[in-house]
């Protein structure tokens, strides 16, 4: 039984009414990871926003429906739909630079939600919030609470956006390429960080991220989009091993290989892109 | 990073300089009666173009001189500084409420709205701002709340295009959108999250304004548009100094030196202020 199911999802811009999601359908089941891949553009983090209802202005959800347990997301009014995400969903975001308000002690920025969505009194949300940021292995919680983002190294930020994202125990959470803007020896930390929360937590969880070496690392399930729509939906093991679409298994050995050092790049063939791009205009009616 | 490493930078020279200017300017305004060691008003033809206390020829009580009609114009330019002050602060702060509600309005809800308040604005800023300050006045009257009104009626503009583009650059940001997601409503994240990240540009645009304001205002009272040509104003007193500027400098002089530190006082000012409240270069 899946907990986060997206049917159908079309998103397209308000003013020419090009798609930038055709048909996307996805099926997370309660506490998996799910990965979601694809080379930039493909609209990744577009299903991440359109399930929190934070799109950008010039976007808008034109057909589908996104259910999270037995609640339609699509057919909420906006205050309702609001709320009902406040309440269970959460948003580990891609940048740490721009995540976090400059203007604000980090310790407002974590409890804002455990104050205004669950009603919890200040020294309480305080408390958790300092319980967290432990649980992230952050050295000083109490001097971090009090702390500016700009105090912060890029790391601590990420781990303060982890912490935050788990405070109120969502039921689902989106990780929106959460390593990337980081250093090569922190994403590794980051990624075990995540994974460990997850567990831990029993969290379901959508990730999205154009890197298969950091899918493979934390997902159960993996969707590969191309050009707005999902050319294969696998679990890890399977897409890993005997990856289904042509566009999967071109993006699969275009990954750099560590055991190969000496190989050459293999960049994803132009003739793989024009199929994978007729394929998902053949659908475009 | 660690261990609050707060990097101290000096107050440099000119910010002190200018700080202090401004206390002289604000104290002077607040105390004028007092403070004057001559009836800005009292016209006396036997003491007519005294020259200031240095040169030959100056009474004492006059330290600068008097004009042409006997008034002593260091009182004078303290009662200046009065008016001055009042148009600084109220022009500053009307223009600021005004163009920083509609520039944050268009800034961060966009769209229609964002269209309508634009296109103002443009439509606004295409009028010369001195011809247009005239023409207002020429409608609803001179006074000195007419020339607040002309000058908040001009200059809401320079605050919302500003507040406009920096609540743009702010709303983009990822601390936005999780503000949304955990459940605050658009007005809230506005508000909370966005406003206070735009105010040190509020703040500069805010103090350089009030410079603005004292200009516009000198400019009004020297073409004869603001108060009463009786009450001494620095615009009036550069007017009417022009006329016996070979007789006697000072009358022309003393005013245009305390009109010129005063708006750069303002200015300097207000860039220090932008740097100590950014919260990234803090």
């Amino acid at each position: 039984m899946s907990f986060l199911a997206i049917t159908d999802l079309d998103v397209r811009l308000r003013d020419s009414g090009q798609r930038l999601l055709r048909d996307v359908s996805l099926d997370v089941a309660k506490g998996q990871v799910h990965g979601l891949v694809g080379e930039s553009g493909a609209g990744k983090s577009m299903i991440g926003k359109a399930i929190l209802d934070v799109l950008p202005r010039s976007v808008e959800i034109a057909g589908g429906r996104i259910t999270l347990g037995d609640t339609d997301l699509t057919a909420l009014d906006p205050k309702a739909r609001r709320h009902e995400l406040g309440q269970r969903t959460a948003l580990i975001p891609q940048d740490p630079l721009t995540a976090l308000n400059p203007a604000r002690r980090i310790g407002g920025q974590i409890t804002d939600r455990l104050t205004r969505v669950l009603g919890w009194d200040k020294s309480r949300a305080d408390a958790r919030a300092m319980e967290l940021l432990d649980e992230v292995q952050i050295a000083d919680p109490a001097r971090v609470m009090t702390s500016y983002p700009h105090e912060l190294s890029g790391g601590m930020r990420q781990r303060v956006l982890i912490a935050a994202a788990f405070a109120a125990e969502p039921e689902l959470i989106i990780a929106d390429e959460p390593t990337t803007a980081l250093d090569v020896t922190v994403q590794k930390q980051i990624l075990k960080m995540i994974a460990a929360m997850q567990a831990a937590h029993n969290t379901t969880m959508l990730f999205v991220t154009h890197d298969l070496g950091v899918v493979a690392r934390v997902c159960q399930r993996v969707s590969v989009l191309y050009a707005g729509h999902v050319v294969e939906d696998a679990d890890i093991r399977t897409l890993l091993s005997v990856p289904g679409h042509p566009y999967s298994q071109a993006l699969l050995s275009a990954t750099p290989r560590y055991d190969d050092p000496g190989a050459s790049l293999r960049p994803v063939p132009q003739s793989v892109i024009d199929a994978t791009r007729a394929e998902a205009e053949a659908r475009d009616v | 990073m660690a261990e609050g490493a707060v990097i101290r930078r000096r107050t440099p020279l000119r910010l002190w300089l200018s700080a202090g200017w401004l206390t002289l300017f604000f104290l002077a305004a607040l105390f004028a009666g007092p403070l004057s060691p001559q009836d800005p008003l009292a016209q006396d033809l036997l003491f007519e173009r005294l020259p200031p206390f240095w040169a030959s020829g100056a009474e004492p009580g006059f330290f600068l001189g008097t004009d042409s009609l006997g008034r002593d114009v260091l009182s004078r330019l303290i009662h200046g500084a009065q008016i001055a002050a009042i148009v600084a602060l109220v022009a500053g702060f009307g223009s600021c409420l005004i163009g920083t509600t509609l520039g944050l309005i268009a800034g961060y809800y966009r769209g229609w709205v964002d269209q309508v308040i634009s296109r103002v604005v443009d439509v606004w800023m295409s009028f010369p701002a001195v011809l247009f300050a005239i023409l207002l006045i020429a409608v609803i009257g001179t006074g000195l709340t007419s020339v607040i009104v002309a000058i908040i009626v001009i200059d809401w503009t320079r605050f919302c295009r500003v507040v406009r583009a920096e609540t743009m650059a702010q709303a983009r940001m990822d601390y936005v959108d999780s503000a949304r997601i955990a459940g605050f409503s658009r007005a809230q994240t506005l508000w909370r999250e966005v406003f206070p990240n735009v105010l040190p540009v509020i703040i500069a645009v805010l103090t350089l304004e009030m410079g603005i304001a004292i200009v516009v205002e000198a400019i009004l009272s020297f073409v004869n548009l603001s108060i009463s040509t009786d009450d001494p104003t620095w615009g009036g007193m550069i007017a009417e100094g022009r006329l016996s500027i070979h007789q006697a400098w000072w009358v022309l002089v003393f005013p245009m030196i305390t009109l010129f530190l005063t708006v750069l006082s303002f200015t300097q000012l207000g860039e220090a202020l932008r740097m100590r409240f950014d919260p990234v270069l803090r």
